[in-house]
Order: structure tokens, then sequence, then C-alpha cells
């Protein structure tokens, strides 16, 4: 058994004939906060799904807590999931149910606790996210940074051994980020857990985090401490955590000659 | 010329493959369903539940809708009726045309627009804002929880639905011909008495909204799980939902009529 809940190896994927990760290496181990970062279509969100099991690599694997996941049966994949969090990109709570009852959601499906103790433990996961008032509210009724923090109250109320947050900061304001962010490193930890985060918010998650991966093109381009990877020359890394406007990374999308789209080739002949 | 030709028999070979590879697809969905409706029967509240929203809430339509066919069909058999001095037997009419025919039909085609597609859409939208994702990542079957009890629920909602048109059209019927046109109460209910067999046929109309009811819920709730996850793609599912219910309820009914009614004499 290693130090690492999370090792990932020679890990690859691709929809049909088009790669989308390629020889991913990676390990995490309890208590840190990992950001995976990199522009849209780099593969940030397929790795936390080839994670959580919910489809399987064309090679390589996943292992989490000594058990390669894409080789789980589907029971044994729900058992290890009730030990992982998810945390989506707009918070995917039930729009159906009240607050409470989506905190309470799993622990209702997975426990035989009683009512009593079942308020209790949703309460105090409502508290460590600062919304134990709003328990009564609806889904509808909260607002984006609120629905982020239910959601993420709602991902530990089992207590899991890791967390994975798909871009949760998207569309947030300074001060619902600012929140989402310092919670996202109590929680870590409080809980000693593992921390996830898939983002492109540079600035904002290289405060609370311990190891950045960079993705680009579906491998790893680049990673280290949040010191390491401001400081790095590499023009890939420097472009993005600077947010220069081209680079490897190219502002214009590939195309035919400019000239010759707005038909002034023949002309200028 | 050729060329269009073949690029035309190239599509509808595409299309009729893909459909088939579809029809696949919901077989195997409703396959799973089936299999995993074991939590809906253990946890019976969700199945209630969903009652609520798929039959409670489908009331006002079926039993308004059912009045007024009833109505209708009493005021144009006794037109027809009372030409050749049959009036008395428009009970019997409006009576065998609700429990045999329009009642489950047309319950199940009011089912299909007003649960089928609520169903659909419901689905679909679970899908499309992650919620269905969120509950397997939760270690939640969403086939189990969310899928099974709908199904199940509009299975038993559509033959209680389909009796209440049918007692509602009766109504309806003894409403427009008895009290406001003056027919005979005794006849028109002794009439209909002697002629309404339970088991030819009430029991028979039950057995067609049974059916109706696995048809309309399967496409309902395979439409909604199959939804591409966007407004287009959902709104889409909806409408392909009621489209598909009606046809399939409509060919279902002429084959099951054939099969239940044969040799009437």
């Amino acid at each position: 058994m290693t130090d690492n809940l999370i090792e990932i190896k020679n890990l690859a994927f691709s929809y049909g004939t088009r790669p989308i990760l390629n020889n991913v290496n990676m390990a995490m181990s309890r208590g840190k906060v990992i950001a995976v970062m990199g522009g849209s279509g780099s593969g940030k969100t397929t790795l936390l799904r080839l994670i959580g099991g919910e489809i399987k690599p064309s090679a390589g694997y996943v292992k989490v807590a000594d058990q390669i996941v894409h080789q789980l049966s589907r029971g044994d994949l729900f058992k290890l999931r009730r030990k992982m969090g998810m945390l989506f990109q707009f918070g995917a709570l039930f729009t159906d149910i009240s607050v409470f009852d989506n905190v309470a959601f799993q622990i209702r499906e997975h426990t035989n606790l009683p009512e009593s103790m079942i308020r209790d433990l949703v309460l105090m996961k409502l508290q460590a996210v600062g919304l134990r008032g709003a328990y009564n509210l609806m889904p509808a009724e909260l607002s984006g940074g609120m629905a982020r923090r239910v959601a993420l109250a709602r991902s530990i109320a089992l207590d899991p051994m890791f967390i994975m947050y798909d871009e949760p900061f998207t569309g947030l304001d300074p001060i619902s980020l600012s929140v989402i962010c310092n919670l996202i490193r109590r929680l870590t930890d409080a809980l000693g857990m593992i921390s996830i985060v898939v983002t492109h918010d540079v600035q904002v998650s290289l405060k609370i985090v311990d190891y950045v991966y960079f993705l680009a093109d579906g491998v790893i381009a680049a990673q280290g401490t949040p010191q390491e990877v401001k400081n790095s020359v590499a023009p890939f890394v420097h472009q993005f955590v600077h947010g220069e406007e081209d680079g490897p990374v190219p502002f214009h999308y590939s195309a035919q000659s400019y000239q010759k789209d707005l038909e002034l080739e023949n002309s200028v002949a | 010329m050729l060329n269009r030709v073949v690029a035309s028999i190239q599509a509808i070979g595409h299309r009729t493959i893909d459909n088939i590879w579809r029809l696949g697809v919901a077989s195997r969905f409703f396959a799973w369903v089936l299999l995993k409706s074991t939590t809906s029967f253990l946890r019976f509240g969700l199945v209630i539940r969903e009652i609520y929203f798929v039959g409670v809430l489908s009331l006002i339509i079926i039993l308004v809708s059912g009045l007024f066919v009833g109505m209708v069909l009493g005021l144009q058999g006794y037109e027809t009726l009372q030409k050749y001095g049959s009036e008395s037997a428009v009970g019997t009419l409006v009576a065998l045309s609700l429990v045999r025919e329009l009642g489950p039909v047309m319950a199940a085609l009011l089912f299909a627009s007003r649960a089928g597609s609520a169903i659909t859409a419901e689905i679909g939208l679970m899908k499309a804002t992650d919620q269905l994702a969120a509950m397997g990542m939760m270690a939640v079957d969403p086939i189990a929880r969310v899928v099974a009890p709908r199904f199940w629920a509009g299975v038993i909602s559509m033959p209680l639905l389909a009796a209440m048109f049918s007692v509602m059209g009766v109504f309806g019927g003894y409403l427009v011909t008895v009290v406001f046109i003056g027919v005979d109460n005794g006849s028109f209910w002794s009439q209909m008495q002697n002629a309404v067999d339970f088991r030819y046929d009430i029991v028979n109309g039950v057995i067609k909204s049974c059916f109706f009811g696995v048809a309309v819920t399967a496409i309902a709730v395979f439409e909604g799980f199959d939804a591409p996850p966007t407004a287009e793609g959902v709104s889409g599912a909806t409408t392909r939902t009621v489209v598909t219910s009606s046809l399939v309820i409509l060919g279902l009914d002429f084959v099951l009529t054939s099969f239940m009614f044969r040799g009437v004499s």
C-alpha cells in the first residue's frame, strides 16, 4: 500500500479515434488540494470522469484506495463512490427538494440513521458552509454561490476520502469566489481528504492549492507547486499563468489565409 | 442524377439503421428499468409521490374531457337512434363506446400529452443540469431512483384514469340524454346493464389501458433519459414522446381490439 490515495498511471482515453488524454501520470495524497488546469477541451473534465469511473480508459488506470477503478464491478464501483464527493460546475442540486433534503439525500439513501440524527448531521454540514439558516429554502431561491456551497455541503455529507470539483469558481462574484476558495482549503484540512480542483482560474486557485498539474492537448504539460508554477519559464505555463493572448496556445483558430478569405488575393494579383 | 439517387438510398439506409439501433437501445433500457424496479416496490413511497404528479394532477383534464366526450356521444347517439325509435338504447351506445374504445384510447392520448411530456421534460432537464450524473456519483442509481418509480406510477395511474374517464363519460351521456333531452331513466340504465358485460367489455378495456400505460411511460422515460442535454434536445424529446406515444396507442389499440373483440355478434 502506498501513501497515495489516488494514483493515475499511464492513463489514456479517446473518443473514437480522437485522443483526449495520453500517458497521464499523477499521484495524490491525503490533506492536499490539487489543481488540474488547462484550456477548454484539454481533457480536465474527462480526467474527473475517469477517476469517478463514469468512463473507462483506453490504456493505463486510475487507482483509488488500492482499487483499480475501471476493473470494479458496478456494485463495487458504487461502494467506492460512497467515499467520493463531486461538486459539479453549477452545483447540480435536485431542484424539486429543499436545501435540507439535498444535503440529507445521500445520508438517507445509504444509511439507516434516525431522522433526528440526520437533522443534526445536515445542520452541521450546512453550518460548515455557512448556510445553516438557508436549510428550508428551495434551490431556485439560492444565488449561484449559495447553490455551490449547498452542493459542497451535500458532497461532504458522508465524509468522503476525496472531492472532485469541476470548475467550482465559474461565474461567481468576488465574495462568493473567495468563500468557495477558502471553504475548499478549510474542509480539506479539517476532514483530511483530497480536493481535486479542475479550474482555469489561475490566480485564485494558486492561493489555496498544494500542487498543480497543467494539461494541454491531453498530456501533462507542466506540474509543480504554486511557487514553481509562478516562476516557470515554460512557454505554455507562462502564457496560461499570465493570461497572455498569444503563445503556444494561438489566438487565432487555424484557418486558410486571411487574404484568401477576404478574396483579396486575385485583386492584388 | 445517379449520385443523387444513390445518396437518397444511402440516407434511407442510414436512417433505418439508426432507428433500429435506437430501438435496440430502448429495449435494453426498458429491460434495465424492469431489473431495477425492486427499489420502487421496497420504497413504495417513491412511486406514490410520482402517482400524485402523473396521476392526480392529470385528473382535471381526464374528468373534464370524459364528461364532454360522453355528452357529445349522448347527443350524437340520440340524434341517430331516435330516427329508428331506439333512443332508449343510447345508454348502451355511450357505455360500450367508452369502456371498449374511447375511455382507454382518449385517456391514454391525454395522459401522453399531460403526464408523458412532463416525465420526459423532467428527466431530460435533470440530465441537462447534471442532476442524474450527480446522483450516479453519489452511488445512487438514477434508473432505480428516478426512472423506475415514474414508470410504475404511470403504469398504475393509466387504468385508473381510463376508468374515471369512462365513468365521467357515462355520466355526461346520462346528463344530456336523460336529464336534458328526457330519455327514460330506467331504459337508459337497464339497457346499459344488459348490454355491457363485465369480463368482455370492462376488463378488456382495463387490459387495454394497462398496455397503453406501459407504452406511454416507457416511451416517456426513455426519451427523457436519452435526450441530448440541451434546451433543444429536451424540447425535441418532449415532442417525440407525445408523437410516438400517440401513434403507438392508436396502433396498439387496433392490434388489441382485433384480438379481444373477435367474433362479436
